[in-house]
């Protein structure tokens, strides 16, 4: 026994305990969607897949859960999330679109194409647009972008075009997705540049060997090449956006509306409220049995989305690894 | 019209670019008029290496050398430095239309760096510096449009790097890139399989010109490599140890094919391997340690070598 | 007239392919009689690339202009609110906000529960990596851990925080946070906003310290098992120093984002201005009580949170700005001084 003590790291004992730690991470994933599960449960039972449409106005929902007390009837857990759901897709679908072209060209530039000067200073940039947090972007937002819409962008026939339906305040779907872009651009360009680094020199000296010009080198062979890692950066964007909270809440207006595409332009200054902007404004009303379990559902629901998102870049990345080369 | 030798003339590059304003090289016209003296068939030669794998029957019955032609590009007084690396030291060379140039010399000598400079690639390389005269038809590089530059003087490398497209996609992608519109599949099949033709490579391949060229054999990448080269129609073409990873048997086709070559093209090719600079080459340069030892024609250089340092060199080979 | 046979066969011979050429295309030999290199001249692209590289251009100068403006005009706005007092006050409750305290107490928030987040991550994410770089069988629960390091990387703040909540509320864990007198259990506490800010963390110092595991080169191992070591030895004594480098990095990076987050404090720390001390342990009656960091005061004093005081929400995104900026910083003097491999990849900090 007294070996034991002296020499208390046998490496059977030391992988069992590092084998431990790393399986408590899959405890924490199996437990995570348990525990909001069951705490959805109440709020997908109650509504059936009618949970996803558009019944009842969403924010006099969520007002009749918070006044339903501690005993909610059935009638209560009355919810209709499109709105949520509508805006939650609409602004991470701008956003990653938007993002995407702002983040393939800036790679593109940072990686070939800028003298060695702007590089100096692009690259510094991208990591601290990376590294700020998202409240910031959210207070710059609401206090810098949104009042400058909302005085100078928004005209007064816009303003009364639609004022039976919405208020326009300068807050919106517009300023959520500018800002949004910006937050979740650097990530894409992060890993863009890493994948584009990835590919083989050997190809783009081929490739201009053969007299084509650097530019369509860059985009008919590198990029080409490095598709998957400019899918797995888009996707992880993605599921940046989509669960982007804060940021949201502070610049989208916070309202339960499905912007109208119809309205044209006016479109982009209606006010939102994503479902995680949702889930963390009501926070502070969620010992309402009603609310928790509806906040729960739509956390659940963000909670399945990232996983297949998550999935979806773990594909994306496979081909990558067939090439085998990292110079 | 009908004459093959029309067709090396090829003056597609300089007459279709009026912007160029430059005449073709009046020169060519004689290498193309005059016919190429082949004593031995290298082709016959080569098979008889093939079937046999008697190695000496190379060095034995090679010379049938090309006809030198006009000097298509010099190298004068050339120097290129890594940082503080002088990489290749004052190196002066002609390179001429209808032969072959070998160039020889010891691993790290700077031989690659000679070619990629030739190729304007150099100029990569953030630390790389180059010091002297390279003119392509009495033209200074410098001064040519880069691109432009590397249409006429292409490049074969080490390795094989084709891109991770098809087949048929990496020899039309020049074609296709380079000029202001994509040509459309159906007329860039001619090209294509001619030009897999002329590397050897379109029997293997002809079935399967839609599969991903990265799952051919070394060998085949490699005359991908020059495929995709040749489709392009250069006029010089730099070939960087193109067998450096390759069999016996795709060695020959590959050598088969430089010789055959030559007609139309002037080439520059880097070998380790002497007995092939020896069967290829016309003219012979050594390399060591960034100098150009020696030059010269190929029978007179491996005979009777100068310098002390080539006998040395060469001495393994042929003793 | 005798022609060659080509190794493929015969052909006849193709005529040039007639390639449109680009406008304005074509050497510019001669031009300047000063040696001047000629190096690509765009005007020998196709149209649509021209303008593709206008447009790269300006996403370069723009992602420039964002960046240095974000910057600059924080760092105005900070220079023109931030004041002494206000970082060494405690913020109290009152009508007028802009007259009203400091912000003390979240400052040392932050400061804690970055603390607590990445003392409880990087024990976990090192054991984690190592476990998978060194040990790695069965290989499909490696793959399984791996993949699940990257789901939680992947979760959204938001679902994490109300995850800790449910979690927390469990009476097992009724220590870690105020428990009523009936048996309910807050649930929200520093420990417990602590302890779902290790999840935030984790992924990128299990990352950093895979990464550095895995760009040790097998000979290394192979010496120190030639010397008697056993693997545990080998891993504790030779491994884990030479990733010292890459661990503090991920580190870095992880307190970076934990500072940085706001949804897991607004749902998890309650809304209690000051440190807001629970129980008599001294020391643990912090950890357990309740407060804010400089993230949810900045949002609070927005015009989107109750305070709407935009000086002092400018001044603490500042401070706030300041910090995750010197945690970069330190991730480049790391990188510089000490890590020799796997840094190169992520300079760009992609997590
Ligand atoms: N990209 C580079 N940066 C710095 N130095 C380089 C670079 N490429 C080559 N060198 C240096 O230049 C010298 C010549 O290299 P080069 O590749 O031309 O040799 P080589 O003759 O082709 O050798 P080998 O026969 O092995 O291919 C070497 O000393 C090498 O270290
Ligand atoms: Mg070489």
């Amino acid at each position: 026994m007294l070996h034991r003590l002296k020499e208390p790291w046998t490496d059977r004992r030391a992988g069992l305990l590092l084998g431990a730690l790393a399986c408590s991470v899959l405890a924490v994933i199996v437990f995570m969607l348990v525990f909001i599960a069951i705490k959805a449960w109440p709020s997908f039972a109650n509504n059936g897949l009618s949970w996803f449409s558009s019944k009842g106005v969403v924010d006099q929902q969520f007002d009749a859960m918070v006044n339903s007390g501690l005993n909610p009837s059935a009638a209560d857990y009355e919810l209709g999330a499109w709105p949520l759901i509508y805006a939650t897709l609409l602004t991470t679908f701008f956003a990653t679109f938007f993002g995407l072209i702002f983040s393939l060209l800036s790679a593109i530039f940072i990686v070939e194409f800028a003298p060695e000067r702007i590089r100096r200073v692009i690259v510094p940039v991208v990591r601290l647009l990376a590294a700020v947090p998202s409240v910031i972007y959210g207070l710059i937002g609401i206090l810098v972008l949104a009042p400058f819409i909302g005085n100078s962008v928004i005209t007064a026939e816009q303003k009364s075009s639609v004022q039976f339906v919405i208020p326009l305040s300068g807050t919106g779907l517009g300023v959520a997705i500018a800002v949004l872009t910006v937050m979740i651009t650097p990530i894409m360009i992060a890993i863009t540049v890493d994948g584009l680094h990835a590919i083989p020199r050997a190809w783009k000296e081929g490739a201009l060997a053969l007299g084509v010009n650097r530019w369509r080198a860059m985009w008919t062979v590198t990029v080409r090449a490095a598709r998957p890692a400019i899918i797995a950066g888009a996707v992880l964007a993605t599921a940046r956006a989509l669960g982007e909270a804060i940021m949201i809440s502070m610049v989208a207006g916070s309202k339960g509306f499905s912007p109208n595409p119809l309205d044209g332009f006016v479109f982009f200054f209606e006010p939102v409220r994503t479902m995680a902007a949702t889930v963390v404004e009501n926070a502070e009303s969620i010992n309402a049995p009603a609310m928790q379990s509806s906040l729960y559902a739509l956390a659940l629901v963000l909670l399945v989305g990232a996983f297949f998102l998550s999935l979806g870049s773990w594909i994306a990345k496979q081909p990558l690894k067939k090439y085998g080369t990292r110079s | 019209m009908i004459d093959p030798h029309e067709k090396t003339s090829r003056p597609a590059r300089t007459t279709d670019e009026p912007a160029n304003g430059m005449m073709p090289p009046p020169i060519r016209r004689i290498t193309l008029d005059s016919q190429p003296t082949v004593a031995l068939p290298p082709s016959q030669d080569a098979v008889a290496i093939a079937n046999t794998g008697d190695r000496s029957l190379a060095a034995a019955g090679r010379p049938t050398r090309g006809v030198a032609g006009p000097e298509r590009m010099t190298i004068s007084d050339l120097s290129v430095y890594y940082g503080d690396n002088h990489a290749v030291k004052h190196v002066s060379l002609p390179i001429r239309q209808g032969e072959v140039l070998a160039l020889i010399g010891p691993s790290g000598c700077g031989k690659t760096t000679l070619l990629r400079t030739l190729n304007r690639l150099t100029e990569l390389t953030g630390t790389a510096r180059r010091e002297g005269l390279i003119t392509l038809d009495g033209t200074d590089i410098d001064s040519l449009e880069v691109t432009e530059h590397r249409r006429r003087v292409s490049m074969v490398f080490q390795q094989p790097n084709p891109f991770p497209m098809s087949v048929f996609d990496n020899v039309a992608y020049a074609l296709r890139e380079q000029g202001a519109k994509r040509p459309k599949k159906k007329v860039l099949e001619p090209y294509v399989v001619d030009a897999l033709q002329r590397a050897g490579l379109y029997d293997e391949v002809s079935s399967n010109l839609d599969h991903p060229a990265l799952r051919l054999s070394g060998g085949q990448q490699q005359r991908l490599c020059i495929a995709r080269a040749l489709a392009a129609r250069p006029e010089v073409l730099l070939m960087d140890e193109p067998c450096s990873a390759l069999d016996p048997k795709s060695t020959n086709v590959i050598e088969e094919l430089i010789v055959e070559l030559r007609k139309e093209l002037a080439i520059v090719i880097v070998t380790h391997n002497l007995q092939q600079a020896y069967r290829v080459g016309d003219h012979v340069a050594f390399m060591y340690l960034g100098d150009l030892v020696e030059y010269g024609p190929t029978d007179d250089l491996f005979d009777n070598p100068k310098a002390a340092r080539t006998r040395d060199y060469i001495g393994g080979a042929f003793g | 007239m005798s022609v060659p046979t080509r190794p493929g066969g015969t052909a006849p011979p193709l005529p040039p392919l007639p390639l449109p050429r680009s406008p304005g295309g074509g050497g510019r030999q001669g031009r300047s009689p000063k040696k001047k290199r000629v190096n690509e001249s765009i005007s020998t692209w196709r149209l649509t690339d021209r303008i593709g590289y206008v447009l790269m251009w300006a996403a370069g100068l723009l992602l420039c202009a964002i960046g240095i403006g974000i910057l600059a005009y924080m760092a105005f706005k900070g220079v023109q609110y931030l004041r002494p007092q206000l970082v060494l006050t405690s913020p109290t409750a009152d009508v007028d906000q802009s007259a009203s305290g400091g912000f003390l107490d979240p400052l040392l928030g932050t400061i804690l529960i970055t603390l607590i987040g990445i003392v409880i991550a990087t024990p976990i994410a090192i054991g984690a990596a190592t476990w998978i770089v060194e040990y790695g069988r069965p290989t499909w629960l490696a793959r399984l851990i791996d993949s699940g390091i990257e789901i939680i990387a992947g979760t959204p703040d938001i679902v994490i925080a109300l995850f800790g909540l449910v979690l927390f509320q469990q009476g097992i864990f009724g220590w870690m946070s105020f428990t009523a007198a009936g048996g309910a259990v807050f649930g929200r506490s520093f420990l417990t906003a602590g302890a779902m800010m290790s999840l935030i963390a984790l992924p990128m110092v299990f990352a950093a310290t895979r990464e550095g595991l895995q760009s040790i080169p097998i000979h290394i191992r192979e010496a120190s098992y030639a010397l008697g070591k056993t693997k545990a030895a080998t891993i504790r004594r030779v491994l884990l120093p030479s990733v010292k480098a890459n661990i503090s990095t991920g580190a870095a990076l992880g307190m970076g984002r934990i500072a940085g987050d706001t949804a897991i404090i607004v749902v998890l720390l309650g809304a209690s201005l000051t440190l807001d001390p629970e129980g008599d342990v001294p020391g643990l009656n912090v950890l357990k009580g309740t407060g804010s960091t400089l993230t949810s005061y900045v949002y609070n004093n927005s015009p989107a949170g109750e305070g709407n005081a935009p000086q002092k929400a400018y001044a603490a995104a500042f401070v706030l700005l300041l910090i995750v900026l010197a945690l970069n910083f330190a991730v480049d003097l790391i990188a510089r001084s000490g890590a020799k491999t796997g840094l190169e990849t992520s300079r760009l900090g992609a997590r």
